[in-house]
């Protein structure tokens, strides 16, 4: 039991939940904008997966792991682009379409991948981690927070933007429109459908990067399913975040502490059950539903098509 | 009437419908409709329910487009593609159905519509608000959320937006629905005021008084056809009686006079009869931006009519909610024939004889995907005869509905129709059913004849005479004073939340509300 209290154990546990946190933070982020625009992502698993994958096989062959992130997030773009074309612009159901594009990716990024590597599971070289100078030296915190690759650094930023984006700018106001009332962004003049387009192929982004983190910085290879419900557990996190950017963070976090927990006990060797402690993240999403599930708040045309002049 | 300084401008038309055909599935909305729209008028757009006035206002906007004929705007043919277009060709619209983002505050909804890449501008924004509410005699609070306020502050939000585009052709949609009798005035001179400017206005209305008083040209519509146009020169000649009875000739082809005006039977109410419903020092705590209720007293009598007069958003829909039981009072005393019940719930409160009918008729009071036949019972589900057992008892409640719907005289398709499809005159008719079925005692109405055309109005008004008269109390809440004066026995003037007086219906009512109404001693 001493290991679990020790000074490299907690760090050790607090820089995996940061790790864990990312792909759910950009997740959520992402999820977050779609749904602001009316638009239920269930699609995000699968915008993932594809983000995760060719974000693996860009940074493989390129050996670049920025080349990676950004060909992760052309992969959760594209998917969002069937997506937008489905759900926006033909107006199909939004549950429909998003299940089938998770269950599309599931299979399509496993077929793709045995192909290519058959049964080997090739690894990236580990990240090169940005380390801040000075506040990476207090204990404990500073390995666990400010020794990370640096685009950790920017999805916290990315945080901060979304909030300004949402609360200062036309961009943020309009998306909020087209989700609570479509109709009166429309005869304000702006067009429903791109703006319900430019939020989705945006959640594709950062879905794709999410994924791309969770398979080149988190894991530093591709399985198939590698995202194991963390797309799902985006939509948890912006559905309780009722628009606030910052209260995905918090929840990421959370849940990311739950994540890293369940690594961090099988290492420690913790007398529980492993079944248990898998069971932990999935434990804390029903506590926090319980808890702040009533205070969820969502859009009133979400999942809901426009189409001008219906009535 | 129009100024020599707009006859320059005037002459030609800013925007013409010719020819004007739009097909729904089942229903021709409107038939090879020609209008001319000029600057320097407001064109009176005029007919029921139903009529086509939506629909070509939804052409107008962008909303949608004709299936034969054409717009021509500064005469030539121009598709109005989309409400941007719209907006752009100088066409701004103030729909009857609110378009307001609810989440979003006043001044944000005001800046909807920017170049996304630019920050809101809310000081420019503030700054130009303030100059036009300062001419429009109105207050805009700024930074309230839309969702708090009332339906008419809503469509002032409305009116002041298009105002902010500088838009050269507004139409007004029902704008003047919600509005007191002093705000239609102040809205007439407004309308004046910028059409002496150059401006283009189509005002749409069932109300003949107003078409008369502040029109320039009125169009007729009926089923979707243009039954008939006064001009201007027409107009002019003729005084405010000639043109109504000309109106209604056009309209019904019958009556001449104002069919609003309907002579109030005088009723005699028993004054030593003990009073149905008694209210004393009701209060109920403010909210962020709805005023509370403070020492609201007063009393009804069997038979009698209690009008509640005021200008929109001074407590009214608070109190129809205390009184119910939606919203929590925070003093007072509520008393039943006697017994007091401001400490009983909702479904209590109603089943000892207390009715509430909403001003919100989709929102609260009906499930609009739900079949007229359940509508009617919607506040009786579980209860017997029409559910036992907690199973439907799909013939009892057929067999009522079918009654209901005859004796109500709702028109509707099946009792199988979502009642949602029913025109708003019809679903008030299934409201009315509902609440003054077996067992009502007190009824309050909310604006009951709001956005109902003229026949449903005056049934839905003989309806609430019948009421009373079978020895029901009535609270009437409304913010038309013609329809409390025709109908009410004493009327009670609601300000800031508070009674600030009672009139008897007597022949000074009016002025005494009205001088009641902007805050001097009746």
């Amino acid at each position: 039991m001493t290991g679990l209290f020790s000074e490299v154990f907690l760090s050790a546990l607090l820089f995996g939940a940061v790790t864990a946190a990312i792909p759910l933070l950009l997740a959520g982020l992402g999820e977050q904008m779609s749904e602001k625009a009316g638009v239920l992502n269930i699609g995000i698993e699968g915008m993932m997966l594809a983000g995760a994958y060719l974000g693996f096989v860009g940074a493989f062959y390129s050996g670049s792991l920025w080349l990676g992130f950004l060909t992760g997030a052309a992969g959760g773009v594209a998917v969002a682009l069937i997506m937008a074309l489905l759900c926006v612009r033909i107006g199909l159901n939004q549950i429909v379409i998003g299940i089938a594009l998770t269950l599309g990716l599931e299979g399509l990024t496993a077929l793709l991948h045995h192909f290519q590597f058959s049964r080997s599971y090739p690894r990236l070289p580990a990240a090169d981690a940005t380390v801040i100078p000075l506040l990476s030296d207090i204990p404990v915190i500073g390995p666990a927070f400010f020794k990370h690759h640096l685009i950790v650094y920017l999805a916290v930023a990315l945080v901060f933007a979304m909030g300004y984006l949402y609360r200062r700018t036309q961009l943020g106001l309009n998306l909020q429109a087209a989700g609570d009332k479509p109709a009166a962004l429309d005869v304000a003049g702006i067009d429903v459908i791109r703006t319900r387009t430019i939020a989705v192929l945006t959640t594709g982004a950062l879905a794709g990067l999410g994924g791309a983190y969770l398979a080149n910085v988190g894991a530093g290879l591709f399985i198939p399913f590698i995202t194991n419900g963390a797309g799902f557990l985006g939509i948890v996190l912006a559905m309780l975040a009722r628009g606030r950017p910052v209260w995905v963070l918090f929840g990421a976090l959370l849940f990311g502490v739950c994540l890293s927990l369940t690594t961090a006990m099988q290492v420690a060797g913790i007398n529980i059950p492993t079944d248990i402690i898998q069971m932990l993240p999935f434990l804390a999403v029903m506590i926090m539903l319980v808890l702040f599930g009533r205070r969820a708040s969502l859009p009133a045309a979400l999942g809901i098509p426009y189409e001008r002049g219906a009535r | 009437m129009s100024g020599s300084s707009s006859s320059s401008v005037a002459g030609r038309d800013i925007v013409a419908l010719e020819g004007v055909t739009k097909r729904f599935p089942g229903i021709v909305a409107n038939d090879s409709v020609d209008l001319s729209i000029r600057p320097g008028e407001v064109h009176v757009l005029l007919g029921e329910n139903g009529a086509g006035k939506s629909t070509l206002i939804g052409m107008l906007s962008g909303l949608q487009q004709p299936d034969e004929g054409r717009i021509l705007v500064d005469g030539k043919p121009t598709p109005i593609t989309s409400p941007r277009h719209a907006l752009a060709l100088g066409i701004g619209t103030v729909f009857q159905h609110m378009m307001l983002v609810p989440t979003l505050t006043v001044a944000e909804n005001l800046l909807l519509g920017g170049p996304w890449w630019q920050r809101p501008r809310t000081e420019e924004l503030a700054a130009r608000v303030a100059e036009i509410t300062s001419t429009l005699g109105i207050t805009v609070k700024l930074h309230a959320k839309v969702s708090e306020l009332s339906l008419g502050e809503q469509q002032q939000v409305e009116i002041l937006r298009a105002m902010v585009r500088n838009s050269r052709l507004l139409i007004l949609d029902e704008s003047t629905s919600m509005l007191t009798p002093k705000g239609i005035d102040e809205l007439g001179a407004l309308m004046r005021r910028l059409v002496e400017q150059g401006l283009a206005i189509v005002f749409i209305t069932h109300k003949l008084k107003e078409a008369a008083a502040f029109g320039d040209r009125i169009s007729v519509l009926k089923l979707g056809r243009k039954v008939g146009e006064i001009p201007p020169e027409r107009f002019r000649a003729l005084d405010e009686q000639a043109i109504i009875s000309e109106i209604v000739e056009l309209m019904f082809g019958k009556q001449k006079d104002d069919p609003e005006a309907v002579e109030r039977p005088v009723r005699t109410v028993r004054a030593e009869a003990a009073p149905l419903l008694q209210v004393t020092d009701l209060a109920v705590a403010p909210t962020d931006n709805a005023p509370g209720l403070s020492s609201i007293s007063f009393d009804i009598r069997p038979g009698e009519i209690l009008g509640i007069a005021g200008i929109d958003g001074n407590g009214q829909k608070q109190l129809a909610e205390a009184l119910a039981g939606q919203r929590a009072a925070t003093g007072g005393s509520v008393r039943l024939e006697g017994v007091a019940i401001e400490a009983l719930s909702v479904g209590e409160r109603r089943r000892r004889g207390l009715r509430y009918l909403t001003d919100d008729r989709l929102g609260e009071g009906t499930v609009g995907t739900f079949p007229v036949s359940i509508n009617f019972f919607l506040k009786q589900v579980g209860a017997a005869p029409f559910w036992r057992g907690g199973v439907e008892q799909r013939g009892e409640i057929d067999k009522r509905a079918a009654e209901l719907v005859r004796e109500y005289d709702v028109r509707t398709p099946s009792l199988k129709t979502p009642v949602a499809r029913l025109s708003g005159g019809n679903i008030q008719k299934v409201l009315l059913a509902r609440e003054l079925a077996e067992g009502a005692k007190v009824v309050i109405f909310n604006k009951p004849t709001y956005g109902l055309d003229l026949a449903n109005t005056l049934a839905s008004r003989q309806r609430i005479r019948d009421t009373a008269a079978r020895g029901l109390a009535v609270l009437l809440i409304s913010t038309d004073l013609e329809e409390l004066l025709s109908m009410c026995d004493r009327v009670a003037v609601i300000a800031n939340g508070a009674l600030v007086g009672t009139v008897e219906n007597t022949d000074d009512a009016r002025t005494r509300i009205g001088r009641l109404m902007i805050g001097l001693a009746a």
